[in-house]
């Protein structure tokens, strides 16, 4: 506290004044530090982790999917696709991994639409803090659920008989890829978050991008099985890529082409994402 | 700025302020001046645009025409420093829901740049001052509605800013919990803040706030210290019961010749007002009264309340009495003679 008293008023006082103007003015910055973004994204990351560990329903879609789909996957399109569930694994573990994280970015949009619906977000907005700290710190603590994701689906494709040839490394390289992807797809999520009108809305809109972005990729089939009009688009579909460099990476221990392409895409994805997404953000205001 | 020219800069300084929602304009050119060290009451209806005003001045909404100063800085120009200077208690608790209540303040405290340790002995005495200790480690979820709102109020106080914006913060408490309130209030003025409070009951304007702007449609309508408001309606009310047995005839004529005016009986209750210009001649017809042998049971000289003064200054309710009645919420004890005087206002 400064020495300086303001005396505001002449009777006498019980308690001494504890709130000073002339300080609070003199201390007031004009502007937010890099540091003071950074860890105010840190608290609002810690934020999410704590409601994630109070909530834990919203780890249902990361733990439940990797277990019942890679199962599911593996029995019925096993013998149709590779002629038996066991050589069809390194082919569709990859790409329930790649699902899976995609699923997992569109909880993001949804959960952080219903957090700016909720009065705590006001407060956000009174203080005097980054505006990008409230985005930025869940999409890091979802990192988590990502992390998971990855993990669990190599599990169960692991006891479903799932021999990586790409030994432990390339198995890290291929998680670490896809989370990175995962986050970095986040930002698109984030931006419909901040557009949409509710939470539903954000459901239905990001179901839109999801289905076509999984569902027409090489993730659950080979791409030669496809007609032509069709692998076209397959071939562009950046999950194609993530998935391929994800196979490359867990079957082979070889990072790609692929894998380059996937990080390049996901670097774009927040370059466009994240300024837009900051933008409309700020218009909620 | 010197420390002395600080001093007699205003809280908040506004001139011409406005906001449009669309077509539809929602602040109309308000100005305000707050005083360092006051509590300063924003009066007036739903709809009024008391919280938009609020939020033009708490950088939560961009001012579209105007100018406003806190304590000397821009709020259009320099929102992040105006953030740093101002707290803010919203109607509706603005606390993380997920989170006890220890943690929410140690969030807010940290997002302000406290360090941890600092955030947390910030959050403990804040705690013990808002009476919350023994409910430091429940979520949220369980805290009762008064104690949501202490705990929003605490969370406005962690980096103890000069000015406080309260909106509405004793709508929905109960009568005790809305007391201890007023008492915090109260509190945070002798603490040395300058306080901002939205409300729409007359009554609260009343017991905190030293001065009052009164809101309507989006343009000031009055302002003046509570007395003051009530004083521009008129003059003072003496409400007498006569006792058991006493002539309400021989009261009238008293009455009549002492202070010149005419008595509102309601014979029933053995009860009449007498409209007075001031306070001081209610004595002359005790005096009057007690010569003539009248015995009373009970005297009282009441102000007319701000009910009555809201109703005079913006003319909503001003159709029937019973409208008026309708919307003032608290008063029941409203004479005749009060409703009479409003109409001459009127």
């Amino acid at each position: 506290m400064s020495t300086v008293t303001v005396d505001t008023t002449s009777a006498p006082k019980a308690r001494p004044k504890v709130v000073d103007p002339v300080a609070a003015v003199a201390a007031a910055r004009p502007r937010i530090a890099l540091g003071e973004m950074l860890s105010q994204t840190m608290v609002m990351a810690w934020r999410a982790l704590k409601k994630m560990r109070r909530n834990p329903e919203q780890f249902f879609d990361v733990t439940v999917q990797p277990l019942l789909f890679t199962a599911m996957f593996a029995y019925i399109f096993g013998g149709a696709i590779s002629g038996n569930v066991r050589s069809y694994l390194p082919l569709l573990v990859p790409g329930i991994v790649a699902q899976t994280v995609l699923t997992s970015c569109m909880a993001t949009g949804v959960q952080l639409r219903e957090d700016m619906e909720k009065g705590v977000f006001d407060r956000f907005k009174a203080l005097p803090m980054s505006r990008l700290a409230p985005l930025a710190g869940p999409m890091i603590a979802d990192l988590v659920r990502y992390l998971i994701a990855a993990c669990l689906t190599f599990a169960t494709g692991a006891v479903l008989g799932y021999r990586p040839d790409g030994g432990v490394l390339g198995v890290l390289g291929a998680i670490a890829l896809s989370v990175f992807t995962g986050w970095s797809l986040a930002w698109i999520f984030t931006w419909i978050g901040t557009i949409a009108r509710s939470a539903t809305a954000v459901q239905g809109m990001s179901m839109m991008f999801l289905f076509p972005l999984t569902f027409l990729s090489n993730a659950f089939v080979p791409v030669t099985t496809l007609p032509g009009w069709l692998a076209t688009f397959v071939k562009v579909n950046p999950v194609s890529h993530l998935v391929s460099g994800t196979r490359d990476l867990a079957n082979r221990g070889v990072v790609s082409g692929e894998v380059g392409w996937t990080l390049l895409a996901g670097l774009a994805v927040i370059a466009v994402f994240a300024p837009l997404s900051l933008r409309s953000y700020r218009k909620h205001m | 700025m010197t420390a002395a020219e600080m001093t007699a800069t205003a809280a908040i300084d506004a001139t011409g302020l406005v906001k449009d929602f669309g077509r539809f304009r929602a602040v109309d050119g308000i100005d305000l001046e707050v005083r360092q060290g006051e509590i300063f009451g924003v009066l007036g209806p739903n709809g009024a645009g008391k919280t938009t005003a609020l939020k033009m001045l708490a950088t939560l909404l961009p001012i579209d025409a105007g100018r406003a100063r806190v304590f000397g800085v821009d709020v259009a120009r320099e929102p992040h420093r105006i953030r740093q200077l101002i707290g803010i208690t919203g109607q509706y608790a603005s606390v993380d829901e997920n989170l006890t209540a220890t943690e929410n303040l140690w969030m807010f405290g940290r997002l302000q740049g406290l360090r941890s340790g600092e955030a947390r002995a910030a959050a403990r005495r804040l705690l013990g001052q808002f009476g919350l200790e023994d409910a430091a480690d429940k979520p949220i979820a369980q805290f009762s509605g008064g104690m949501r709102r202490r705990l929003d109020l605490a969370a406005s106080l962690i980096t103890r800013p000069p000015l406080i914006f309260l909106d509405e913060p004793t709508t929905g408490l109960d009568p005790r919990t809305r007391s201890q309130m007023w008492d915090t209030i109260r509190g945070l003025v002798t603490d040395g803040c300058t306080v901002l409070l939205t409300t729409q009951y007359l009554d609260e304007a009343d017991q905190l706030a030293g001065r009052i702007a009164v809101i309507d449609r989006g343009r000031k309508v009055a302002e003046g210290t509570p007395d003051e408001l009530k004083a521009s309606v008129g003059n003072s009310t003496l409400q007498i019961r006569l006792a058991p047995g006493a002539d309400p005839e021989a009261a009238r004529q008293v009455v009549r010749r002492v202070a010149g005016a005419e008595p509102v009986l309601t014979p029933e209750s053995g009860r009449m007002n007498v409209p007075l210009d001031t306070a001081d001649r209610a004595a002359d017809v005790l005096v009057g009264f007690r010569q003539a042998g009248v015995g009373v049971s009970s005297v009282s000289v009441a102000q007319p309340t701000l009910d009555e003064v809201f109703f005079a200054i913006t003319g909503h309710g001003a159709e029937s009495a019973d409208a008026a009645d309708a919307a003032g919420p608290g008063e029941s004890g409203r004479s005749a003679v009060t409703d009479e005087t409003l109409l001459e206002v009127r």
